[in-house]
């Protein structure tokens, strides 16, 4: 097709389409005119074997187009489900025109919202719909190595409309103006220019983000409005418009912070607290990491952290972990991060927020910012709690386990190391799954191999076998397999191992463990949310570039390892799905949910997709692909941060699994790799949720 | 002449059905969309609907027999049906169905009765009215559909 050519030209013509309704008259109807508009039409009355035929081979169809209501599979199922895995723009049709209904099509992530009968006008529109998501991916893909904050999360990785909640809606105001200028029902935003988008994307990075923040905390988020945050702001080139989508996101995000913020508070607090001594894992305070991180486009370093230390990064930031020596969790230019300190290895770990760029991205994008702020104000709770980094080693992150192997993601050595150390310390027991926020933006379900890995992680004892499934990091999977089992793990059987083949694409925590990282709360009883999103089977990603603020630590502790968290707990860390957002952004710290999912499979598959979102605000984003997924991410996550509020300490996580220690005080987890104990009960509390937020959060 | 007449006969049946209301805007898409591909293609797809709609007149009528309490299911049934009768442009027969589902929606049985009964009769009707055109339009040849009524 040529595409590039011409948009008019012969791009539309041919354009490929899967029709699925399960009306026959409707369907050969929309055959018909689709024909008409020269496109290649496949159809079927079924939606499964739609997703059959989509999963075959997703290359063979460009565009999707599907009835609402149908009787084998709810539409917007489907809608998810194609965005999320396949990413291919998805239009629905129903003879439903109500507001709400139309909403929920959007939310869900669909490009387009046709009413029945559908008219051939606006079936000849609908290519643009392909075209502005290739040139939006492209352009993603381009910056993603930048570091860029989560726009380029949400943009590129996700892709799927759904994904993206701000590439969604962005997009979604174009294809509403210019696709339903025909239905008129959606022309709500007009703010885009109808036709193609003119202006360019704009990025948020860290810096920018932290303006957009501080101006909003200046006017007070509920007397926030854009133009006067965009005064505030007094960047040029900046419209209301960027800002306006922005601050939607923010508030998104936010709210999802307060679910868990007051549990995650204390976890904040210690991600907050950044300094190295201080373990703060997740750097809740990260936000200066995460900034560092994303400043330094370290978030993509977050691979490098692959190499070894994973987070050589992030050594740089010292993990908070707090007696992480920080040598370096990631022993940057280890391969393994054997066992070095383990706590910082956690640190490292930390950094590890996001090796690739696009777990980068995570992390940048992540709410990072927003967390940091956040976190910042949690962290002063907890004063890095965030030791994930340190537990983090031993959390989920942990992907090599205990051999150094760096899993997939170079969090793993990290994890390993530090996890080797943390679990001699103490069972870690906190599977930090980390799950990295969807890193990639693929469906996140990476979902950390749940439970499955558990035994791992019970074993992993010496290795981390947290595959801290470092977002991004290479291994687009965040298999966090929690390797951290300590000994704890085993306890905590969360040992969830979240195997988050950090690929590079973004956390593809598909069923990898989640690793629960355990956090101990000898990290710092923190809200170190370890998001074992990687629980979920998702492999959390663990921000490897989290260099700076291990907090990210979200350790998408599988949840499974949680139980044994709980039993173990006491030492061992929470497992809190660490969610090292890739960040390490200690703005994590609250968003480190880790998530004891240790329990809960489920949670690993759900979770961690949830968690991550949870944890970054950019979980949105991020979470969107993850969340489609299996992870349904915000799903999960709500457990997860709600479980980890409602316990607060390992009781929550242990219905989500596990973060049964204790919020992970990430300095706890640090000091917990050398003792862990401790703090455990303090991580209870904390559960530290290492929101991915920051990872994907920034959007 | 004969022929012509034909025509005649088609186009003002044609005419007829749009001025009553029984078919809408919907049907010239229909129809738009027949060409030399697809000749038979507006007779096709309403053959499908008259097939598809009977089934579901029937599901509903069992529906209505057995659990009529069952309004969950009826406005399912009749909101397929509304479905497909507004894609080929019944227009008269995807009003009853939309009557029908508010009474629904209120679980007024007595009023779903009603209006379903309404609904069978509109179906009844259109199907015999259609039925006779495409007979005619056979006879007069594949020969284009009259113009368009003036809207």
């Amino acid at each position: 097709m040529g595409r590039e050519g011409g948009p008019k030209d012969q791009f539309p013509v041919g354009l490929r389409v899967l029709a699925v309704d399960d009306d026959p008259i409707c369907l050969k109807l929309l055959e018909a005119l689709l024909l008409q508009c020269q496109y290649q039409v496949t159809t079927t009355n079924q939606a499964i074997k739609a997703l059959k035929m989509l999963r075959e081979n997703r290359d063979k169809f460009d565009l999707v187009i599907s009835d609402v209501h149908m009787p084998d599979m709810d539409g917007f199922k489907l809608l998810e489900l194609v965005g999320l895995e396949m990413d291919l723009p998805v239009i629905m049709l129903s003879a439903n025109g109500e507001t709400k209904a139309v909403m929920k099509g959007i939310t869900h992530g669909a490009c387009d919202y046709l009413l029945k009968p559908v008219r051939i006008e606006e079936l000849r529109n609908i290519w643009q719909h392909v075209v502005r998501r290739r040139k939006f991916d492209n352009k993603d893909h381009n910056n993603y190595d930048n570091g860029d904050d989560f726009e380029k999360l949400q943009q590129g990785q996700t892709t799927g409309g759904s994904s993206d909640l701000g590439g969604k809606l962005n997009r979604k105001r174009k294809d509403q103006n210019e696709d339903d200028e025909d239905d008129g029902q959606e022309n709500m935003h007009d703010n885009e220019d109808p036709s193609t988008q003119k202006k360019p994307r704009v990025v948020w990075s860290v810096e920018l983000h932290r303006k957009f923040v501080a101006a909003v905390n200046q006017l007070g988020i509920d007397k926030a409005v854009p133009k006067r945050i965009l005064d505030l702001m007094n960047v040029e080139k900046l419209t209301r418009e960027n800002v306006a989508s922005h601050l939607q996101k923010y508030r998104l995000y936010l709210k999802r912070l307060s679910a868990v913020a007051s549990q995650q508070a204390n976890m904040v607090a210690a991600f907050g607290g950044r300094d190295p001594s201080s373990l703060h894992i997740g750097s809740l305070d990260g936000y200066g990491n995460f900034h560092a991180l994303a400043a330094s486009g370290q978030l993509p370093a977050l691979s490098s952290f692959q190499t070894n230390g994973v987070l050589s990064r992030t050594n740089s930031v010292g993990y908070g972990l707090r007696g992480f020596a920080p040598s370096g969790i990631v022993q940057p230019g280890q391969t393994h991060c054997n066992t070095n300190s383990p706590i910082n290895d956690l640190s490292k770990l930390q950094c590890i927020s996001l090796p690739g760029s696009k777990h980068g991205k995570l992390l940048q994008g992540m709410p990072t910012t927003l967390e940091l702020d956040q976190l910042q104000q949690h962290k002063r709770m907890q004063e890095a709690t965030i030791h994930l980094p340190g537990g983090f080693s031993g959390a989920g992150l942990v992907t090599g386990s205990s051999s150094n192997s760096f899993v997939n993601v170079t969090s793993s050595p990290l994890l390993s190391q530090a996890y080797r150390q943390h679990t001699q310390s103490k069972g870690l027991g906190n599977h930090s799954s980390v799950g990295i926020p969807s890193m990639s933006s693929d469906p996140f379900h990476a979902s950390v191999g749940g439970s499955s890995h558990l035994p791992d992680l019970g074993r992993c004892n010496d290795t981390w076998q947290g595959a801290v499934p470092l977002t991004s990091y290479q291994s687009n999977t965040l298999s966090m397999n929690a390797p951290f089992h300590h000994d704890d793990l085993a306890n905590m059987g969360a040992s969830v191992p979240v195997v988050s083949h950090i690929d590079s694409t973004p956390l593809n925590i598909s069923s990898s463990n989640v690793v629960a990282a355990p956090l101990h709360d000898p990290v710092t009883g923190r809200d170190v949310q370890c998001h074992a999103s990687s629980l979920g089977g998702n492999t959390m990603l663990m921000p490897s570039s989290l260099e700076e603020d291990s907090k990210f630590l979200n350790f998408g502790s599988a949840g499974t390892s949680k139980q044994k968290l709980k039993e173990a707990n006491q030492d061992h860390i929470h497992e809190p799905n660490l969610i090292f957002n890739s960040y390490s952004n200690p703005s994590l710290s609250n968003k480190l949910i880790v998530d004891p999912i240790a329990e809960n499979q489920r949670l690993n598959n759900g979770y961690l997709s949830k968690k991550l979102d949870i944890n970054g605000v950019g979980q949105t984003n991020f979470s969107a692909p993850v969340r489609e997924q299996n992870c349904k991410i915000d799903k999960s996550t709500t457990n997860i941060q709600l479980t980890y509020k409602e316990d607060s300490t390992l009781e929550t996580a242990k219905s989500q699994g596990g973060f049964n220690s204790n919020g992970c005080s990430f300095d706890d987890l640090v000091n917990s790799m050398i003792k862990p104990d401790r703090d455990d009960i303090a991580f209870m509390d904390g559960d530290i949720v290492c929101d991915f937020y920051p990872l994907g959060a920034c959007m | 002449m004969e022929y012509s007449n034909l025509r005649h006969r088609a186009a003002d049946m044609r005419k007829s059905l749009f001025d009553q209301g029984y078919l809408d805007e919907q049907f010239y898409q229909l129809e738009e969309l027949q060409d030399e591909v697809s000749p038979n293609f507006v007779e096709e797809v309403v053959t499908l609907f008259f097939r598809d709609s009977a089934r579901l007149i029937s599901n509903i009528e069992q529906t209505l027999d057995k659990c009529p309490q069952d309004f969950v299911k009826l406005d399912a049934y009749v909101h397929q049906l509304k479905d497909s009768s507004s894609s080929i442009g019944a227009s008269r027969v995807k009003n009853a169905c939309t009557l029908c589902r508010e009474y629904c929606d209120e679980k007024n049985l007595e009023g779903c009765l009603k209006l379903f009964h309404k609904l069978k009769r509109e179906h009844a009707v259109l199907r015999q009215k259609l039925g006779s055109y495409f007979q005619l339009l056979r006879q007069v040849g594949p020969m284009e559909i009259a113009t368009r009524p003036s809207m």
